[in-house]
């Protein structure tokens, strides 16, 4: 009985801990392989030659004298791939809704400076880069709105005529009477909020390899994506090949943060070059192709009006939304990815009876905007954060307890929002209360007063908000979208060597997913986390592969991998079992040994597996089972993870630069599979909000140029730039949920640009200011105070 | 056709003599033609520090270095440093912090904190910080690096 006294439920498991990642060895070497470190015999590289207008037709592509350039192997325009390939169509049920085609090079016709017109190959690219010299286009320019505000006008120049408008998606989520909560309402508090445009800058550039087997009439595309299998499905309409003959591979990425989360033209074009030129074919971004032709993200231009009851009760909210979305629809999102996101969590996580929220995404001649780590939620929490600190200074309350006023409470969930989220048990007031004890609220309150009285700029910011992670199939991004992001597959065996392989449809580009999935594996199968090996990002591993976005891995693939162990169990223990011959109830597993609990016998997993497999009549065939699992795991509706942000900052009154003194982040994502890589991931997207806060703006010119087409002019936050953080964890229970894991991804690009602002405006409040666009860079603040110091009296010369 | 250039670089204690262009970079050079994979390319403009090896044992961007630039010069990438079963010291201490995620910046990171815990102090987070602000990291967003840094600081104690 010693045996049962410890039993498998009582001793340590390796969820929970700080498990050092699997993926580090290979990584810290530098024998990780990301796509260009692929070598293979007769690669030929491509150049892009972009477009430099941002609306302009093609009148005619002339090519100097080739011969002057060595090791050219062709030059494409769309004239010379017509046929070999079909555009990408992000279709979508949405009502109204325009899907803008795209096709691998531009097709008689340019939507923004930097889209690909035409596409050189040859043995290096030095050289193909030097053949770019010899293409000249003559483009008729077109007459073009770059601003949203302009292109949403009625006579504004169409981008797509095909679409009749510019405005391709337009939505309105309602409930109850806003036009009476508002006009009743003691205090309503309004504003225009903005984020700018901003782009995902992951270290490594877009990259990709296509190669082709003539002998299988096959093509594997090695790419920098999180979204391998998504990418599958859409070469395999758009090449007219089989998925058993199109592959699409994720070695190690990079990071993508959304970057690299949907379809590009790039990734179309060296397939359909592979295939033509029967020769494997490399395409490596540099950082400016990066920052004019990835994905962009942000710039929804938001009017607000919060109506608050005198006791603080917010009685109903109004939002009117305009997204620049770019010139084309992306695929598979829609372009109404962001944009329709901020009217859906433009509520966030309070209490809110009337709401009405109308959002129109309109096309402009820039990138695409696409998916961006916390899609919409950055600019919702934004907009609806700075209303609360607005609310709270009307009605002279502290904007911690206004939060705590209106924040959905525990009783209290289900909730359902008005544009009909469910959150559902999250510790919202928690995480409030967690954030508030760790950070000294109510001391640094007066701290602030004694140092405002030396005349510092100081504030303190504060942000709540929720999120909905690890999607089901009950929610899509757009009603109708070509794809499925609401399951996972996993496929666990064990072979005849012991061995665990574990495959997933995931993507992991930094989150270390090697090692927690193994860590969940290791505790529900009962092996050795060293006998696992993960598989993941490869479309070949499991029928239905989507990716890693959207903080859904660890719920969806975590709960897959736990259903899948479990099943795999039995199967281990029925088989041991019978070798040992023991009752299978008393046997257990733990770190690769089967246990009883009633005697000494005992074997291993590869003892099994030696067994079933190879030791033939050992077990009786009618018994024998495989010991493989297939499992698909659905959320449903997905889990609600929450946080509360505060930080303290100080605006410089010399150089008007935002410091940041203090930052503490309390958050809910349930439970926790490995606390180092949850804090990691909560430090790198607290630091991406500081840079969305402070520093990293796209800026496009009025003749629609790039002016931030540098890491010079694009500002990424550095180590000098970022604060220490203080997180807090909260493990709120999750009853309908297997494992209980929360997504937690991007709470942190969240939360960050909010409470900063909150914090700037909070230090700039005896001026009467606050923020209203974002990020508050020196040149912003500057000429937002001037006016004012004059005023006052405050002289700055 | 450029006229190539023969030159003799040690790279990693192996002298290595190759014919190449004068524009070829060192970067390119590295990767491609000595197929040390390890140094990593993020902007080719000198800002994010990815491509970052030790030049003559001082740190440097291999991205704004012409190959034809180091003729009769050594060179230490990140092959350098540990295998994958035996880490080197830095290479662990960024293991033991989770000084990284997607792995694409730490090379360059790497081979900067070697030549800062050679030559600088380092004895506060600011002075850590200031010797980090010249590589980009978009993952971690620092914090476990720094960490790392701290604890290689204080193990080697102060420098002369």
């Amino acid at each position: 009985m010693s045996q049962a006294d410890i039993s498998v439920e009582m001793r340590p498991k390796l969820v929970g801990t700080r498990v050092k990642r699997t993926e580090d060895p290979r990584l810290l070497t530098g024998t990780g392989q990301y796509v260009d470190d692929i070598k293979l015999d007769g690669i030929v590289h491509v150049a892009i030659l972009r477009s430099d207008q941002p609306h302009a037709l093609i009148r005619e592509i002339r090519v100097g004298d080739t011969s002057t350039v060595p090791g050219l192997i062709g030059i494409y325009d769309w004239t010379d791939i017509e046929g070999e390939v079909r555009p990408a169509i992000p279709t979508s049920r949405m009502k109204g809704y325009y899907a803008t085609p795209y096709w691998p090079l531009a097709r008689g016709k340019v939507r923004y400076v930097g889209e690909p017109v035409v596409a050189v190959v040859a043995d290096s690219r030095y050289a193909a880069e030097d053949a770019l010299g010899l293409i000249e286009i003559d483009y008729e320019p077109l007459p073009f709105a770059i601003r949203q505000v302009d292109a949403v006008r009625e006579d504004a120049p169409l981008l797509h005529e095909e679409a009749g408008s510019n405005v391709i998606v337009e939505r309105t989520f309602m409930r109850g009477d806003i036009d009476d909560a508002i006009a009743s309402a003691p205090v309503v508090v309004r504003g225009q909020f903005r984020m700018t445009r901003k782009t995902a800058t992951s270290m490594e550039c877009r990259s990709y390899l296509a190669e082709y087997d003539k002998r299988r009439r096959a093509l594997t595309l090695w790419t920098s994506s999180n979204i391998p299998g998504i990418i599958r499905d859409a070469l395999s309409d758009a090449l007219d090949l089989p998925g058993s003959r199109m592959r699409v591979v994720a070695p190690d990425v990079g990071g993508s943060f959304g970057g690299k989360g949907s379809l590009y033209h790039e990734e179309m074009l060296v397939c359909l070059l592979a295939r033509k030129l029967e020769r494997p074919v490399k395409y490596v971004a540099d950082r400016l192709e990066e920052l004019s032709s990835s994905s962009q993200a942000f710039d929804q231009l938001i009017d607000a009006e919060l109506a608050v009851a005198r006791d603080g009760t917010f009685l109903g909210l109004r939002c009117d939304v305009i997204g620049d979305i770019g010139a084309y629809s992306i695929y598979p999102w829609t372009g109404g990815i962001e944009p329709v996101q901020v009217i859906s969590f433009m509520p966030g996580p309070y209490k809110i009876e009337h709401y009405h929220g109308r959002v129109r995404a309109v096309l402009t001649p820039k990138p695409p905007t696409g998916p961006y780590r916390g899609v919409g939620r950055p600019s919702s929490t934004f907009a609806m954060e700075r209303l609360v600190d607005m609310a709270a200074r009307e009605l002279g309350m502290d904007p911690a307890e206004l939060r705590r006023h209106n924040l959905v409470s525990d009783g209290e969930f289900p909730y359902r929002t008005a544009p009909g989220i469910i959150w559902d048990q999250s510790a919202f007031q928690q995480c409030l209360a967690g954030a508030r004890e760790a950070i000294g609220y109510d001391s640094l309150r007066v701290w602030q007063e004694l140092v405002r009285a030396e005349g510092r700029w100081v504030g303190i910011g504060i942000s709540s908000y929720a999120e909905l992670t690890g999607i089901g199939s009950r929610i899509a991004v757009a009603p109708g979208m070509p794809i499925n992001t609401g399951t996972e597959t996993a496929i666990i065996r064990i072979d005849s060597t012991g061995a665990v392989e574990a495959s997933f449809g995931i993507a992991s580009h930094g989150q270390g997913l090697e090692t927690t999935l193994a860590q969940v594996i290791a505790d529900e199968l009962g092996c050795a986390m060293d006998d696992i090996v993960v598989l993941q990002g490869d479309s070949s591993l499991v029928p239905m592969s989507s990716g890693t976005y959207a903080s859904r891995s660890a719920v969806i693939a975590g709960g897959a991998a736990t259903q899948a162990s479990r099943l795999l169990k039995g199967k281990v223990l029925r088989m041991a079992a019978h070798v040992m011959g023991e009752p299978v109830e008393d046997l257990e597993a733990e770190r690769g040994w089967i246990r009883s609990r009633t005697s000494n016998a005992g074997m291993t997993f590869k003892d099994v597996a030696r067994a079933v497999y190879l030791q033939m009549g050992t077990i009786p065939r009618d018994i024998r089972e495989d010991l493989t699992v297939t499992e698909t795991y659905d959320p449903f509706l997905g889990t609600a993870c929450s946080s509360t942000h505060i930080c303290v900052a100080e605006v410089d009154r010399e150089t008007f630069g935002v410091r940041l003194l203090q930052y503490v982040v309390a958050e809910d994502c349930g439970r926790i599979i490995n606390p180092m890589i949850v804090d990691g991931q909560v430090h790198g997207a607290v630091a991406q909000g500081i840079g969305a806060a402070l520093l990293e703006e796209i800026v496009y010119d009025d003749e629609g140029q790039l002016v931030t087409a540098s890491l010079a002019d694009y500002l990424l936050p550095l180590a000098s730039d970022v604060v220490d953080m203080q997180i807090v964890h909260i493990e709120a229970e999750l009853p309908n949920n297997v494992g209980g894991f929360r997504g937690m991804g991007e709470g942190g690009t969240i939360g960050a640009p909010a409470a900063i602002a909150n914090a700037i405006s909070d230090a700039l409040a005896p001026l009467g200011l606050g923020i209203q666009t974002l990020p508050a860079t020196p040149e912003r603040l500057f000429q937002l105070i001037r006016p004012h110091l004059t005023n006052s009296k405050e002289n700055m010369t | 056709m450029t006229e190539h250039v023969t030159i003799t670089v040690t790279v990693n204690g192996t002298s290595h003599t190759r014919s190449v262009e004068p524009r070829l970079l060192l970067s390119d050079f590295l990767r491609h033609e000595l197929n040390l994979t390890g140094t990593h390319v993020g902007c080719e403009h000198g800002v994010c520090g990815a491509c970052t090896v030790l030049l003559d044992g001082r740190s440097a961007r291999s991205c704004l270095t012409l190959a034809v630039m180091t003729d009769g010069h050594e060179i230490e990438t990140i092959e350098a440093q540990g295998t994958q079963e035996e880490l080197s010291r830095v290479q662990r201490a960024f293991r033991d912090h989770h000084g990284l995620q997607c792995g694409f910046c730490t090379p360059g990171m790497i081979m900067t904190i070697t030549d800062m815990l050679r030559h600088h102090p380092l004895e506060s987070d600011e002075e850590i910080r200031e010797a980090l602000s010249g590589n980009l990291c978009r993952c971690t967003g620092y914090q476990h690096i720094i960490a790392a840094v701290r604890e290689l600081a204080a193990e080697r104690g102060p420098i002369e």
